[in-house]
């Protein structure tokens, strides 16, 4: 939307990210265009979330340069929309949908809001993206009483409320069932498409989005690839970037499996620095 | 509470009941004693049950009582050095307060550090009250069970003033609050400072808990905490509504409790207690007896027969 400026949403130039100078991956250089979707894939404990926190300017960079919408990240950005993994809620927890969904508008301002016309106003911005994600049939009940789908549209709608450039997406798919999972995959879509978002998203399994993602974000073994599904779902790239071997089957519908080749695993032949030997960057 | 040692004042047991409940609460009114605990007890209620609303949503029961319990050593170790007991209370509180802010709502086994201080403050309370000479039993039972009856005129001005400031934070933090209660990583993201909001929350709730004590004591804190959030939360789902609900509650339970024990002998905290016990047990069975009957009455609906299945849905039963 208000990216016409052209340049990069996101532009990393040797990017290493971590907790107390201990990297978690390192030297990842790659840019991401407006509009563009991008999936974050890798292993548990890969840095996955780590950059998003990152991007969120919720963490420091150890190294390297990051820079959203061509400033470093700061927290607070009213640019970048995120959902963050869901948790569970109790059944009775006295906070509806639809004032979920108002907090991502002034849930940051003290005090108590009165009622007035911005607060209408901001009213009317709640049920639009209420309406965007099509949760307004079970916005008014308790949020511990929707479903785990209906919860995560309902949060995705908090996330659109403030008219965001950029969406990351902790986990979108997680704890859906296989059909909840491609509808929640093609509104991220659609959303995204209908308002020009940048949307970067992690994931567990790329085939239940591979028809929105334009590109995937690989993250494993302390490094990062980015690029195209068909280059770097590929047995040799992720062989390299995991510094184990890894075989990635494809079956007729084009969903591509990875499987790890456990018996050469088991005897790991790397030292520490196991992935790190390659260099890992933009591809 | 500042009674020390004194026999505590109650209305002498047993006004009879009149229909003309006003001129009852005119005699109430009266006394002084009577005036001081109906005003504390107001002031706390509020407080109690619009913070309980929080305490619910973010799962801090168990810091609220553990905090109850850590003043326990504050207003036993006030007794000894012949300081109004509500100063040791808000001392230990707002320090065990601030303490379990900065431990965080994520950090796994919060509860087991909290658990062992309370364990230890406990102690403390009872040597605390071995020290105070005579070991008087009527101020132990006063600081673990209330006594409202016994507020001072000071404690009234100190219960209003701390009131006014907890239910002043409570509206000032309103919104962040509730976001990082309810989404604290969006909450962090969006630049809320989540950490020291659970800092001044614990702070907050430790002034709640401090002038609680005064009316249902470190044991029955639960009562005016607790219970009314929780009947609250069954009744709405709106954050505003709750927190009306659960102040409303509040003050019915202590209201109701005061003026019951001025026909009787019992302890008022024992009355407070029961009526939002009461109306607890009301606001979860009723529903479900609606419930139930509305079951009993669909199940009535169908026909006796074999059912009419169609196979294409599911084996559903057609109407």
């Amino acid at each position: 939307m208000t990216v016409a400026s052209g340049g990069p949403v996101v532009e990393a130039h040797f990017l290493t990210a971590g907790y107390r100078n201990r990297p978690v991956w390192r030297d990842v250089s790659f840019s991401l265009a407006a509009g563009e979707c991008v999936a974050v894939l890798g292993p548990n404990g890969a840095g996955k979330s780590t950059l998003l926190r990152v991007l969120l300017g919720l963490l420091r960079p150890l190294a390297g340069t990051v820079k959203v919408f061509g400033e470093p990240p700061r927290r607070g950005s009213a640019r970048i929309g995120y959902v963050p993994q869901a948790r569970a809620f109790d059944p009775e927890t006295a906070i509806r949908g639809v004032d979920l969904v108002a907090l991502g508008i002034d849930g940051h301002r003290w005090g108590i809001a009165w009622p007035s016309a911005g607060r209408r106003a901001a009213r009317a911005r709640v049920d639009q993206a209420i309406n965007a994600v099509r949760a307004s049939a079970y916005a008014h009940r308790g949020i511990g009483q929707v479903s785990g789908g209906e919860r995560q549209r309902l949060f995705l709608a908090q996330a659109l409320v403030g008219s965001p450039d950029l969406l990351l997406l902790d986990e979108p798919l997680a704890n859906l069932d296989i059909a909840n999972q491609s509808t929640m995959a093609e509104l991220v879509a659609e959303v995204a498409r209908d308002r020009g978002i940048t949307v970067v998203l992690v994931a567990h399994d790329l085939n239940p989005l591979r028809r929105i993602v334009d590109r995937v974000c690989y993250v494993a073994g302390g490094g990062v690839l980015i690029g195209p599904p068909e280059e770097v779902v590929t047995g040799p790239v992720l062989s390299r970037l995991y510094g184990a071997p890894v075989e990635v089957l494809i079956d007729s519908a084009g969903r591509r499996f990875v499987v790890g080749l456990e018996e050469e695993v088991a005897h790991p032949h790397t030292g520490e620095h196991a992935g790190h030997d390659h260099h890992l960057g933009d591809l | 509470m500042s009674s020390l040692g004194a026999v505590s004042p109650s209305f002498g047991g047993g006004n009879s009941f009149h229909w003309n409940l006003v001129d009852d609460f005119r005699q109430m009114w009266s006394f002084a004693f009577f005036q001081h605990g109906f005003e504390a007890g107001t002031v706390v209620a509020i407080v109690a049950g619009a913070i309980g609303y929080f305490v619910v949503l973010r799962r801090s029961t168990f810091a609220g009582h553990a905090l109850s319990h850590i003043g326990f050593a504050g207003a036993a170790g006030a007794v000894v050095l012949g300081v109004d007991p509500l100063w040791g209370l808000l001392v230990l509180c707002l320090g065990a307060g601030g303490v379990i802010g900065a431990l965080g709502q994520r950090l796994r086994g919060r509860d087991t550090v909290i658990g062992i201080v309370l364990a230890f403050s406990l102690g403390l309370g009872a040597l605390f009250l071995s020290l105070y000479q005579g070991n008087d039993a009527n101020e132990a039972v006063s600081i673990l069970f209330g006594e409202i009856l016994g507020v001072s005129s000071a404690d009234v001005v100190l219960t209003l003033s701390i009131g006014a400031l907890a239910l002043g934070l409570i509206c000032l933090m309103y919104r962040p609050l509730l976001f990082a209660s309810v989404d604290e990583d969006v909450a962090e993201a969006r630049r809320v400072p989540v950490r020291l909001l659970s800092i001044a929350f614990m702070m907050t709730l430790a002034l709640a808990v401090a002038v609680a004590v005064q009316v249902v004591g470190v044991l029955l804190i639960f009562a005016l905490l607790v219970t009314p959030a929780a009947i609250a939360e069954r009744v709405t789902r709106r954050p505003g509504r709750a927190i009306a609900v659960s102040v409303a509650v509040a003050l019915f339970s202590t209201w109701l409790g005061l003026a019951i024990s001025w026909y009787s002998n019992y302890p008022v905290s024992f009355f407070i207690v029961t009526i939002a016990f009461v109306l607890y047990l009301l606001v979860r069975v009723v529903p479900a007896l609606v419930a139930l009957r509305r079951g009993v009455r669909e199940a009535g609906r169908f026909v006796p027969g074999p059912p009419d299945l169609d196979p294409m849905d599911g084996g559903r039963v057609l109407q």
